[in-house]
């Protein structure tokens, strides 16, 4: 059956997905959050890569950025502090038609989930995950975090934390199963962007970190290098991201840096003098854990009930006859 | 049922330097044995009897006692194995706590329990049966079958330890046959460690008067994977042990076995758990190793995937019950499996499950508690931990196996219930069950236990997530890919669209409605029957694993002409309508359970501080009747004797 070029044209635009379709609840950060430039960018790659908004599902544990799938409009799982990569993992396992965002704070990933984020980088499941990196215990209201910078005074470290925080870029390129490590900030939104973009068409678990301002608790944080972009390190390659040209006017401070090295890439993770941004890792010859657990036939009750009869048959002691 | 066996006659047995030389006159190629001195032997028969085989760890006499089993269940006996485990995987030699085998009682009828004190035991060397006999074990004056090497042994300090004790075993009246079980042995294999287990098994068919036809079809059934003249090498010891127990051993029992009107299934209860999971259609089983939960998973982790399901083994206990729920929450239903220590740290997991209404079986195989306790061994400590643990309100489906049918069918239940009412539904089994055999009539199988494949259809406008009905609590559920049901799942108190509830009357209509559906779950359940009349002086309440053993001391106390009935709970969150009725009947109610209670009889334990037992505190709460309580927390399955002793005393103290 024919249909005219309008009637074609109308359908086309009435199947698209404007922004407003991945836009949910107001947000309720403060001002000036981080999380608001993250935000923005999730819903602009949603939109410019026409996710289905029932077929995505944005899981979160619990802080200021589990918030996050809140101000989605696609299905959303906020669920326990530390556990969002584990339900996102059970989620994804045997339902590959879902896109799969983790949304995890550094509380959340860092500390109490550590086990999990170690994990989830071994079984690399393709999922994305967004790790925003404030370096503070923002929700709870001011206590320093494992990314905290050394000395910071907070209402659990009133004269200052002793230990150095851990850097979780190096700590996620030590693992050997990682496919692909990045390092976003939310002051480069371009970058940020195109980063997260980067990590959405990689098959595998891609992690980024991304530093966040938090303006209420730890503000200044991050000055140093906002303020003087000569201090940041933007990575360019054409298999990570490509710097934009425009980009490349402010922060002229850039590597060539090929995503495959890996060593490279645990020297680039290892300062933060000057903030890499940009993919440090990105391997994309590493199985994903629920491709290899792949069932090689549907689970139907008929495959159900003669794989039983057979179990059955081992077991079954029959009446003499 | 009559489960005493009949009082048998002491044995009398040849003497190693009378037995008659039978070497050269068999062939060792398997054919025809002679057997002329069967006829010569009077055999005994019995309606029923406790055997152990006990060896050291590694020495096969678990598959020894299993087989038994098998064989004499596929002759139509009824019968219900007992693991003895050692808690190390590779205990010390010869070490009175390090025994590893079976415990066999074999009947005519059907069997629901283990039993009383064993009546025969094969041991493969001393120490492991004084293990058994300072468990108090053994009935006094029982046979036993002993490997004899050990008075040869090379270690002085050996002989003088294995020589000793039999001289005291025989004093103490327990009927000592030494056997030269590896001499024998070591006329076929090089290597008698390997194979000594086959020998004794031939030696119990011949006691049993268990069919050979059917022993070597389940030795080669046994080693199916392995070479032929592996099976061939076995069957010749197997043969071994027949032919030199029929030559030497002067006595030989029968039990004759009920005819079988229909197939019956023979496997352990953690395998029955794992064909009940796949018979109920769930896809996914998340699980960390813990003992004595595991072999659930190593048995679905060989079959699961031919059926498309996934047994993923997490990094933790908590990842393991994230895992479950992600794919629940996507359509997926999941299970996953653990014991007391794993039910601890997946409680805030379970309390986001219940609280996000998303379907979740968790099966808990418990094991001895607190912390990691009694790892190999059984009891019945996590009832009301299942029931309230969590914080905050947290109402969820407590239901718990009484047998290893039941471990089948409740997989199936579970799962209904857990996606009819979008909650968790807690199943508790234990170590007892979970190594336990008995057969049960082979299943029908039924596509109506398996859900339909998850409804993708789109939601209209207007509909919210969590439309509560006001009757019965119940909600629809949306699952990820439905068109129109995008919304954010949150562990947090929600309203009807899931949205956050900063409003006070929000949590408590959230509240209301979880909790409205245990009230309607408990609308659909039927009052347990009683077992017996339902009037009389005591009633005794059981769940779970001690089932059997109850019913059968009930039986034996009737038939001694008391006035004793047991009620046996299969759902305990919620509890059935009827219950305070059938506990009104008697006289006085007592639980028996597998947990701690506080006697009255020690001299600070009054009324005011005792501690119940778990169900007692719960009938007592919900009924206000005056129910007493006893249990023990000895590691092993409560026995059929002391629930008559622990009636009898309750029947004799006056108030």
């Amino acid at each position: 059956m024919s249909m005219p070029i309008a009637e074609c044209a109308l359908r086309l635009l009435e199947e698209e997905h404007p922004i407003d379709d991945y836009k949910g609840r107001v947000p309720r950060w403060c001002t000036g959050c981080g999380d608001n430039a993250i935000l923005a960018a999730v819903q602009r790659l949603c939109r410019d890569e026409q996710l289905a908004p029932e077929k995505t599902v944005f899981v979160s544990g619990i802080g200021c950025s589990s918030r996050f799938p809140h101000y989605m409009n696609t299905y959303g799982f906020h669920g326990l502090h530390g556990r969002a990569m584990p339900v996102a993992q059970g989620i994804k396992m045997r339902r590959p038609d879902l896109h799969v965002f983790v949304v995890t704070g550094d509380g959340d990933c860092c500390s109490i989930g550590t086990a999990h984020w170690i994990h989830a980088l071994r079984y690399n499941m393709n999922m994305t995950v967004l790790m925003h990196d404030n370096g503070i215990y923002g929700l709870t209201k001011n206590q320093a975090s494992p990314t905290s910078p050394q000395g910071l005074k907070s209402k659990t470290t009133p004269s200052g934390t002793l230990l150095e925080p851990i850097n979780p870029v190096s700590v996620s390129l030590g693992i050997r199963n990682a496919s692909f490590v990045a390092q976003a900030v939310d002051w480069i939104p371009d970058m940020l962007y195109d980063i997260i973009e980067a990590a959405f068409h990689h098959k595998g678990f891609s992690f980024v970190r991304i530093l966040q301002r938090c303006p209420e608790f730890l503000p200044g944080r991050f000055d140093e290098w906002v303020k003087d972009p000569s201090r940041m390190l933007l990575l360019n390659h054409d298999d990570g991201v490509k710097v934009r040209p425009e980009l490349g006017k402010v922060y002229q401070n850039l590597e060539q840096h090929d995503p495959s090295d890996r060593n490279r890439a645990r020297e680039i993770a290892s300062t933060y003098h000057p903030m890499p941004v940009g993919v440090l890792y990105r391997n994309q010859e590493m199985p994903c854990y629920e491709d290899l657990r792949k069932p090689d036939r549907l689970y139907t009750p008929d495959v159900i009930k003669s794989v039983l009869e057979k179990e059955f048959d081992q077991f079954t002691i029959h009446p003499a006859a | 049922m009559t489960p005493q066996a009949l009082k048998k006659e002491k044995p009398a047995v040849r003497q190693p330097q009378e037995r008659p030389q039978k070497s050269g006159k068999r062939s060792p190629s398997g054919g025809k044995p002679q057997r002329g001195s069967l006829k010569e032997k009077p055999v005994q028969e019995l309606r029923e009897h406790i055997v152990e085989v006990i060896s050291d760890s590694g020495e096969g006499a678990q598959r020894c006692g299993q087989s038994m089993a098998s064989i004499a269940a596929r002759m139509g006996n009824g019968i219900w194995t007992v693991e003895i485990i050692p808690a190390e995987i590779q205990p010390p030699a010869r070490s009175i706590a390090g025994g590893s085998g079976n415990r066999v009682r074999l009947a005519s009828d059907r069997v629901t329990n283990g039993g009383d004190e064993a009546e025969l035991v094969v041991a493969f060397n001393e120490q492991v049966l004084l293990g058994r006999i300072h468990a108090h074990e053994l009935s006094p004056g029982c046979t036993i079958l002993i490997e004899n090497k050990w008075r040869d042994d090379d270690d002085a300090e050996i002989v003088a330890a294995y020589t000793r004790t039999i001289g005291e075993l025989e004093e103490s009246g327990y009927d000592i046959q030494e056997i030269p079980m590896e001499r024998e042995c070591l006329k076929y294999v090089a290597d008698p460690k390997r194979g000594k287990n086959m020998f004794v098994l031939g030696m119990l068919c011949s006691i049993y008067s268990l069919d050979m036809q059917i022993a070597r079809e389940q030795v080669a059934f046994i080693f199916a994977k392995k070479d032929q003249n592996i099976i061939d090498n076995n069957i010749q010891l197997l043969e071994a042990g027949f032919d030199w127990a029929e030559a030497n051993l002067t006595f030989k029992y029968c039990i004759p076995p009920s005819p079988m009107t229909e197939p019956q299934i023979v496997v352990n209860g953690n395998v029955s758990l794992g064909l009940g999971i796949m018979a109920s259609g769930m896809e996914v089983c998340a699980m960390y190793p813990i003992t004595p939960a595991t072999s659930v998973s190593h048995y679905l982790s060989e079959v699961f995937e031919t059926v498309g399901g996934v047994v993923h083994q997490a990094e933790d206990e908590i990842a393991a019950c994230a895992f479950a729920i992600g794919a629940s929450y996507a359509g997926k239903c999941a299970v996953t499996i653990t014991s007391g220590p794993g039910l601890a740290l997946k409680q805030e997991t379970i309390g986001l499950a219940v609280m996000a209404e998303i379907p979740l079986v968790v099966v808990d195989v418990q094991r001895g508690g607190p912390s990691t306790g009694l790892p190999t061994k059984t009891e019945q400590g996590d009832l009301l931990f299942a029931c309230f643990g969590g914080h905050g309100d947290n109402p969820k489906v407590v239901m718990a196996v009484s047998d290893i049918e039941d471990c089948f069918y409740s997989m199936i239940t579970a799962r209904k219930i857990a996606e009819t009412f979008n909650t968790v539904v807690v199943v508790l089994t234990d170590a007892s069950l979970a190594s336990a055999q008995q057969p049960f009539p082979r299943p029908v199988i039924s596509e109506d236990w398996m859900a339909p494949p998850v409804d993708q259809s789109e939601i209209s406008a207007g509909l919210v997530p969590y439309d509560w009905d006001h009757r019965t609590g119940l909600a629809r559920r949306f699952i990820p890919g439905q068109p129109g049901g995008m919304h954010c799942l949150t562990g947090l108190a929600h309203d009807r669209k899931s949205c956050v509830a900063y409003d006070s009357d929000t949590n408590q209509d959230g509240m209301q409605h979880r909790s409205l559906k245990l009230a309607a779950l408990q609308k659909t359940l039927k009052t347990p029957p009683v077992f017996g009349d339902s009037e009389g002086d005591l009633l005794i309440v059981s769940w779970g694993s001690t089932k059997g053993a109850v019913e059968e001391a009930v039986t034996r106390l009737q038939d001694d002409g008391h006035k004793v009935s047991s009620l046996h709970l299969r759902f305990i969150q919620p509890m059935p309508s009827g219950i305070k009725d059938v506990l009104k009947g008697f006289k006085h109610v007592m639980t028996v359970e597998g947990n701690w209670s506080d006697n009255l009889d020690h001299e600070i334990i009054d009324e005011e501080n005792r501690r119940y037992s778990e169900l007692a505190w719960l009938l007592r709460a919900r009924f206000l009747v005056d129910v007493d309580c006893w249990t023990e927390v000895r590691g092993r399955p409560i026995k059929p004797g002391s629930v008559v002793r622990a009636a009898h005393q309750r029947l004799q103290r006056k108030e």
